[in-house]
């Protein structure tokens, strides 16, 4: 017996040896077998989970119209865009992707993005998430939703909507005298390192923007205008707001959702991804336009969500008209509006939710007046001291133009290299 | 913390792996080839036992070797020759060793495990080592010719306000070609190299579109689809004038005009601008104006020698920060392990004593922080410093706003009380299970002879202890020196250095570091550079351990 045992020991290391040579081979072979050079009847997609319903039935429909099969591959979101990048270059990424637009100085910069010509389509989409869409004068993506920060009023502690940020800030604190609440206004913030796109709207209502944007709606990224008079009248309001205790660095996101939700505070800047928990909690909440703090419109940083073609796929035609004539209209949007909870770029699409869903209505004006957050790799630099700069004035340590300018000079000589 | 991958794996002896005869067992179904009366020489017996265990065998080689002649037709199909010899090399030894008589026996066994550790070990480690003497990044992540192919292709802008036009493929013989309707109405063809040219007798549909041409024979949608490549590259000129465009499709059913800003000239191998400048190879895997800074994005991969290296050590974006951090890493891994080791062995004695009651329960309680993931404490711990809102400074010190996460000192000495809290259970237990096999007649003599218990401890009990500690000492420190997950999950390696544009801070260690620099959010993403770092680690560690057990073969002496 003992021999038997000792071969089926033998015939299990053999089998795992060809599993490991299985795995070998594997690695190194593209398994596909077919003619690459030829276009395939397939177009692969990659998507999140959340979206994927959504599509499942444009795509049967362009199957049905044109026989070309859409696979939907559902990824991790956090990583898509790093998968993309390497994937890409290899041959075997996929035709198409959904990312947000912020990522698109990364693919044009490693070129994995090919341009999309939405021709006569271009003026269907709202003007700000075309240009959202658009480097270096190419377009190069199908937007379907837009995403911002706005104010949310708790309506049981502040009624009326504001029209400045002083009112804002008086009403918040005369809730706060009255012990109905507990802050006189909510913004989470990162206590390592700031949060300067929450920040952005407050920033520009001073006229003070990050970087340059051209007539096309793009970054000049040799043009940081964070430092200009307006970027420090920002600053010395910050070391104010840091003082009054407006605006407090421990507060991070989770305790000021938290806070909103228990009813603590009459205002809280944040943008849709919270309205879900705000609503469950209960709280009659209202949605105003973004009052200004310095003057002028405050205006957040934009983000929009959009589909992009890869550079290697030997599917353009298929892929583009999946985009532009199937991803590109009022059913599809609409689908996505419902999983996403986002207002859709699609101007007639957004009108048509916008009757239906006053949230996303406020939301979607106040993107609409939005800017897009910039997309060039030159961002990159700027973010780190941006936010220590203003972390370290709301914690009320120096001079507002001595901080800013200090932030400035080290920014400016990052983007230098 | 926890040191699950300092196991040494042996080869039990007492595993058989000698060769001695099969003899026929009994109820064997398979009718025995040696005849029962005259013992087979060793040698020359084949081992298999039994008809069951041999069909086995070659079914499994048998669905290998398919395998392996399916993807070798494959890969060449593909012209991948190097998988090819792969292959073909694997599947060789592997049918070399399962065919072979007793002598090849240890092979069957190691063959595996060989080939796993080839696979996921060799291979991976041998790829990040390529890696570091090559620029792959953001930027040079691809050939040069895809970096040519996206130049020319992000170069070519549609003229603003370019008419939309109609277009249909049609082919004739092999070449395509683009009928296109101009929005008033005139028909044109042309193909790559030959210009618009009006036609007349063109078939039109219901919208005034021209679909058709006699001679020509139009493509339908499926086969539009067949050569999709072959129409998005076509480039039409629009007059015998190259500076009027040419037309361009995306979609295969409208062309607008388009003009190059950028222009490749093969030959030469560089790019002009439309304002006439010349942008050539420079040997760095990026196409740079001759006479100037500009350069041409995106790059592509190319091998950079130690640049990497130098690069590390020299660029000042970069050097500074990374002797911050590997100072930084080696004082975490000596006090990590320092720490750790004394509060164990501190509650290991104590918990020792011979007379306390309930030992079982305070080792439980003590254990305790050993059952959390250090992940999930990571992010609890991160909770509980919050400076204004963290239990810590809410509840333990009175309201106190101590800033133990955000300040760059109070940031250090946090990471190592979490991953003193979280590492102590395990020298607690190395302790617990060293202590307890100490003779206790050492013990007792020393104390006859009047020593102080201090004494004790630091003459005997302590040499003794570090014979069977030291080398999980070790291992513990290199396992802190690379522990990410207490640093990731804690701070992130936050507050962050303000001299550097890379995201590296106060409490990184150089694996969070290498991990930053290699996937992280905001800035360039460098694998280069990355594995570069990751061999410099190896390096240290290597250094360190080596050092390390060659002095702890002193303490070995003591019990021989």
């Amino acid at each position: 017996m003992k021999v038997t045992k000792r071969s089926w020991v033998g015939i299990a290391a053999l089998a795992a040896t060809a599993v490991a040579a299985t795995a070998l081979a594997g690695c190194s072979s593209n398994t596909s077998g077919e003619d690459l050079s030829k276009g395939s009847q397939t177009l692969t997609l990659w998507v999140d989970t959340q979206r994927a319903p959504a599509l499942k039935e444009v795509a049967a429909q362009f199957k049905k119209d044109t026989g070309v099969t859409v696979k939907l591959v559902v990824k991790d979101f956090a990583n898509v865009d790093k998968d993309f990048i390497s994937q890409v270059p290899t041959g075997k990424g996929p035709d198409m992707i959904v990312s947000p637009h912020d990522k698109l100085g990364a693919y044009v910069q490693n070129g994995v993005v090919a341009p999309l010509q939405l021709g006569d389509k271009e003026k269907d989409f709202a003007k700000v998430a075309v240009q959202a869409v658009t480097y270096d004068g190419n377009v190069y993506g199908l937007p379907y939703s837009i995403e911002n920060v706005a104010l949310i009023r708790n309506t049981e502690l502040a009624p009326t909507a504001a029209k400045t940020f002083d009112d804002v800030l008086a009403e918040g604190k005369a809730a706060v005298t009255a012990g109905k609440a507990k802050y006189p206004f909510l913004l989470g913030l990162d206590p390592k390192q700031g949060d300067p796109y929450h920040m952005y709207p407050l920033q520009t209502s001073f006229g003070s923007s990050v970087f340059a944007q051209k007539a096309d709606g793009s970054y000049d990224a040799s043009k940081l205008t964070l430092g200009d008079e307006s970027g420090v009248k920002f600053a010395t309001a910050v070391k104010q707001w840091g003082k009054d205790g407006v605006l407090n660095p421990n507060i991070t996101g989770d305790i000021a959702l938290d806070a909103f939700t228990k009813g603590q505070s009459a205002y809280y800047l944040t943008g849709p991804w919270n309205v879900p928990a705000i609503k469950k909690a209960g709280i009659k909440y209202s949605i105003d336009a973004l009052p200004s703090a310095g003057g002028q419109d405050a205006k957040p940083f934009l983000g929009v969500n959009a589909f992009f073609i890869s550079s290697k796929s030997k599917n353009k035609v298929a892929a583009t008209k999946f985009l532009v004539d199937y991803l590109g209209t009022d059913a599809v949007q609409e689908q996505l509006y419902k999983v996403g909870g986002r207002p859709p770029a699609l101007t007639s699409a957004y009108d048509a939710v916008a009757k239906t869903d006053a949230d996303i209505k406020s939301f979607g004006d106040i993107g609409l007046n939005g800017v897009p957050m910039p997309a060039i790799p030159e961002m990159a630099s700027v973010w780190a001291d941006w936010g220590s700069a203003e972390l370290q004035l709301i914690k009320g340590d120096g001079d507002p133009a001595t901080v800013w300018n200090t932030a400035v000079t080290n920014i400016q000589s990052k983007i230098k290299g | 913390m926890t040191n699950d991958d300092d196991r040494v794996d042996t080869l039990d002896p007492t595993d058989e792996v000698a060769v001695d005869p099969g003899t026929p067992t009994e109820g064997a179904s398979a009718a025995p080839r040696i005849r029962p009366q005259k013992p087979a020489r060793p040698e020359r017996t084949s081992r298999s036992s039994g008809i069951g265990g041999l069909i086995a065998k070659i079914a499994l080689l048998g669905l290998l070797d398919a395998f392996a002649v399916w993807t070798v037709f494959v890969m060449v199909g593909l012209h991948m020759w190097i998988p090819v010899g792969v292959t073909v090399l694997v599947t060789g030894v592997i049918n070399w060793i399962y065919l072979g008589r007793g002598k090849r026996l240890p092979a069957k066994y190691l063959a595996p495990g060989v080939s796993f550790l080839l696979l996921f070990q060799v291979f991976v480690v041998v790829f990040s080592g390529y890696i570091a003497f090559t620029n792959y990044s953001d930027g040079h992540n691809s050939t040069k010719e895809d970096a040519v192919a996206s130049i020319s292709s992000a170069g070519a802008k549609r003229v603003p306000d370019s008419p939309a036009y109609q277009l249909s493929v049609l082919q004739r013989g092999a070449p395509l070609y683009l009928l296109v309707t101009a929005p008033d109405g005139t028909a044109s063809i042309g193909t790559t190299n030959q210009p618009l040219k009006a036609v007349n007798n063109a078939e039109k549909d219901s919208t005034g579109r021209a679909t058709g041409l006699p001679g020509y024979r139009s493509l339908n949608l499926s086969e539009v689809l067949d050569q999709q490549d072959a129409i998005t590259s076509l480039k039409v000129p629009v007059s015998s004038n190259p500076n009027d465009g040419f037309l361009r499709t995306d979609d295969a059913s409208t062309a607008y005009v388009f003009k190059s800003d950028l222009t490749y000239d093969a030959t030469a191998d560089t790019f002009t601008d439309s304002n006439g400048v010349v942008y050539s190879d420079n040997g760095k895997g990026e196409f740079q104006q001759v006479d100037g800074t500009k350069t041409l994005s995106p790059g592509w991969k190319v091998d950079v020698g130690l640049q990497n290296f130098v690069k590390a050590f020299t660029n000042p974006q970069l050097a500074g920060p990374l002797w911050k951090v590997i100072i930084w890493t080696f004082v975490f891994a000596f006090l990590s392990v320092a720490t750790t080791f004394a509060l164990g062995l501190f509650l290991a004695i104590v918990l020792n004593h011979p007379r306390l009651r309930g030992k079982k329960i305070y080792r439980v309680l003590v254990i305790l922080p050993y059952a959390f993931p250090a992940f999930l404490s990571g992010l609890v711990w991160a909770g509980l410093l919050n400076p204004e809102f963290g239990f810590i400074n809410q509840v333990l010190l009175g309201g106190a706003q101590i800033p133990w996460l955000t300040d760059p000192w109070l940031a250090r000495l946090s990471v190592i009380g979490v991953n003193l809290w979280l590492g102590y259970p395990y020298m607690f237990l190395v302790c617990t299970g060293a202590l307890q096999s100490l003779p206790e007649e050492v013990d007792e003599a020393a104390r006859v002879d009047g020593a102080s218990p201090w004494r004790i401890f630091r003459s005997i009990k302590l040499p003794l202890l570090l014979v069977s500690v030291a080398p999980l000492l070790i291992a513990s420190f290199a396992f802190n020196f690379n522990n990410f997950n207490v640093i990731y999950m804690l701070t992130r390696g936050w507050p962050r250095f303000t001299d550097t544009t890379l995201d590296i801070g106060s409490t990184d260690l150089l694996i969070t570091m290498v991990y930053k620099v290699a996937f992280g959010q905001g800035g360039v993403r460098d694998y280069g550079l990355a594995s570069a770092l990751s061999i410099l680690i190896f390096i240290l560690i290597a250094i360190i351990s080596i050092i390390a057990f060659r002095k702890t073969k002193v303490l070995e002496e003591i019990n021989s």
